[in-house]
């Protein structure tokens, strides 16, 4: 009965799914994107390593003027030794340097990123070495012109020759290829991971850079449960060594990549649920809309319900009979909102070349929420309905 | 077998008020009526002397301001909205002038649409419905819509939707009134036929000759019933 009165009005009843139908569409599209923005942030901090605290230059003030991160000096790689032999519960520690320089290999010459790097960044990046050798301590002591390039430099400056034991030009000086790196394809935020030239940081800092410092220095930490324990150590090991006592400010600051990521996902979550509630506002406006047209349609109808009156219809039939027409509305604007809700994240994710993730809840939630709406805003007109005196609504022409 | 005696309604000093500004207006003011089992009785009277005020009570769409109306030896008069349309549903059968007919649904439906509010299964009132459609001569427009159509034929539907719950009794409001005669004609002998049956007629009608057909004559004048002819007469064979 409800759908055949639903039925007859097809394109009326369709306009008044539509608020319903944007309601949660924008809802499910939003949210997917918050849900991406999300899972970026945490899959890129995650893909630096897990129990990972990284050192770097410079105070974690944020009052007055700063200088790029890892552009200051104090940060020396006698510290990162410091930090290693001194401080326990560590597993791995990797000080580095980077740089862009031009690399040339006769004729072909290509523009990467080079980064002087100590044997344990293999283990703290988790890299392997598909034909080769990485950089060995031996490599790091004499500052040897070696390099172990990614698959996107081999490919740019070798075509399908195999690299290892050739030489390149970095920035004018003879390296030699002592290692290939496996694939490692693109980062979560887009980055060409194979698109690196490792050399031995000594090696960069005395002959490249002419620096003593290094621009940070990774450290991964044995167990979850070491983490503050090992950054404490840190910084009292480097106040120590850098002289700095009492309330004077650090020159140097140790993050802790698991809370920075508990921060982001906390901040990703509340602009999730912010995209999420302003789609939502619109499902209420859906919800007013068929208030709108069931307050129409009861008028229209009235003479439809004197007749069902009188032939015995009683408040509960009538009521009974609006509400679940309301509540249709509600569920089948929502069932359509759900897919055009995930039509539209895929085109947003297709279009914007943005990763969005469609999860259960904001579907179901938004889906309990459009029936809700039907029902609540259903409950005046049904009752309007319902309440009609039987004389009066045959009467009406 | 019920006895031909037995009275089915009863109306007592019924007195129906509108307020119409400061003034009271009575479309009933005083009506004392007994009808029983089986008669047929035809309301008359001029227009606004209060005959379908009347029915509106005895068919109990509508309540009485005073007075008292026992159906079935049941005090009506005071019932609530739903316990009225339960016995609406399961007592009274309404023809109207103007056919009421639900537009939207097949004449099927609408003659099943009682059966719905008394809560029966699909099957059964699928199966009543087209029992009395086919009583009344149009199991052949079952699956038409009301406006497929011509007017006789949808008074047919409308008194097969009167019939379909068996209700004791048939009120019909003018139900010739916008027939032509070939229709009224047709129209008046399902009444007589349900008539010959035992079911219990009022119907309100302007015109004599259709008065006539009934066995009893009421007329209705400012609200009080100023003739009544015919009086207990059942005719058990038309
Ligand atoms: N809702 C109402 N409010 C005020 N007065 C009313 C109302 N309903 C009916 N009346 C009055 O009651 C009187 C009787 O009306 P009713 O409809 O019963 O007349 P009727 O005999 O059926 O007339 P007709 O033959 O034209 O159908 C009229 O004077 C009418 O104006
Ligand atoms: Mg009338």
């Amino acid at each position: 009965m409800a759908f055949s009165a639903l039925y007859a009005n097809k394109l009326r009843s369709l306009l008044t799914m539509l608020g319903i139908i944007i309601g949660v569409g924008a809802v499910i599209a939003m949210v997917s994107v918050g849900m991406g923005v999300r899972s970026n942030v945490q899959e890129s901090i995650a893909s630096l390593g897990s129990n990972m605290l990284i050192v770097s230059p410079g105070s974690s003030n944020r009052s007055g003027p700063r200088s790029a991160a890892g552009s200051m000096k104090t940060l020396k790689y006698d510290d990162a030794k410091a930090i290693q032999s001194k401080v326990k519960n560590i597993e791995y520690l990797s000080p580095s340097v980077s740089s862009n320089y031009q690399i040339v290999n006769g004729n072909q010459n290509w523009n990467s990123s080079v980064q002087g790097i100590t044997p344990e960044y293999m283990n703290i990046k988790s890299l392997s070495v598909e034909s080769g050798s990485f950089i060995s301590s031996d490599n790091l002591q004499k500052r040897e012109r070696v390099a172990v390039i990614g698959t996107t430099v081999a490919s740019n400056l070798f075509g399908d020759e195999n690299p290892v034991g050739k030489n390149i030009r970095v920035n004018n000086q003879p390296f030699r290829v002592i290692g290939l790196l496996e694939t490692k394809g693109q980062s979560s935020m887009g980055q060409d991971q194979d698109d690196v030239v490792l050399i031995p940081l000594t090696t960069a800092q005395e002959r490249m850079l002419g620096i003593t410092h290094v621009q940070s220095v990774s450290v991964q930490v044995k167990e979850a449960m070491y983490m503050d324990q090992v950054q404490e150590d840190i910084e009292t090991l480097l106040r120590q060594r850098h002289k700095i006592i009492g309330g004077k400010e650090d020159d140097f600051h140790v993050r802790n990549l698991t809370s920075l990521m508990e921060t982001m996902t906390q901040t990703t979550t509340m602009i999730t649920l912010l995209l999420g509630s302003v789609a939502g506002i619109s499902l209420v406006v859906g919800g007013i809309g068929i208030m709108n047209i069931m307050m129409v349609s009861v008028t229209e109808r009235t003479r439809e319900i004197g007749i069902r009156k009188a032939l015995g219809a009683t408040f509960s039939n009538i009521m009974m009979q609006f509400l679940i027409e309301s509540v249709v509305i509600g569920v089948v604007g929502g069932i359509i909102g759900i897919f055009v809700g995930c039509g539209l994240s895929s085109l947003i994710a297709a279009l914007g070349d943005f990763t969005t993730v469609i999860t259960w809840a904001p579907i179901v939630v938004s889906f309990t929420f459009s029936v809700g709406i039907g029902l609540i805003f259903g409950i005046l007109p049904a009752r309007k309905a319902a309440r009609l005196d039987p004389i009066e609504a045959l009467r009406y022409e | 077998m019920q006895t031909k005696d037995e009275i089915v309604i009863r109306l007592q000093g019924i007195k129906k008020l509108y307020q119409m500004g400061d003034q009271q207006v009575a479309a009933l003011d005083g009506i004392d009526l007994d009808i029983k089992r089986g008669e047929f009785a035809a309301l008359m009277g001029p227009s606004g002397s209060g005959k379908s005020t009347l029915m509106n009570i005895l068919g109990c769409l509508d309540r009485p301001t005073v007075g008292s109306y026992q159906l079935n030896g049941r005090e009506v008069a005071h019932l609530s909205d739903d316990e009225l349309a339960r016995t609406r549903n399961k007592n009274i059968g309404f023809v109207f002038q103007n056919f009421n007919l639900l537009a939207r649904i097949s004449s099927l439906d609408n003659v099943a649409l009682p059966l719905v509010y008394a809560g029966r299964g699909l099957s059964e009132r699928r199966e009543r419905a087209m029992a009395v459609l086919e009583a009344v001569g149009l199991a052949d427009r079952a699956e038409h819509m009301p406006n497929e159509l011509s007017g006789g034929q949808r008074q047919r539907v409308a008194i097969a939707r009167a019939l379909v719950n068996e209700p004791e009794i048939i009120m019909a409001d003018e139900p010739t009134g916008n027939l032509d005669t070939k229709s009224t004609r047709e129209i008046m002998e399902i009444f007589q036929k349900m008539h010959g049956l035992g079911r219990t007629i009022i119907l309100v009608t302007h015109e004599p000759e259709i008065a006539l057909c009934a066995n009893r004559q009421l007329l209705v004048r400012d609200g009080v019933i100023t003739r009544d002819e015919g009086k207990g007469v059942v005719l058990d064979v038309v």
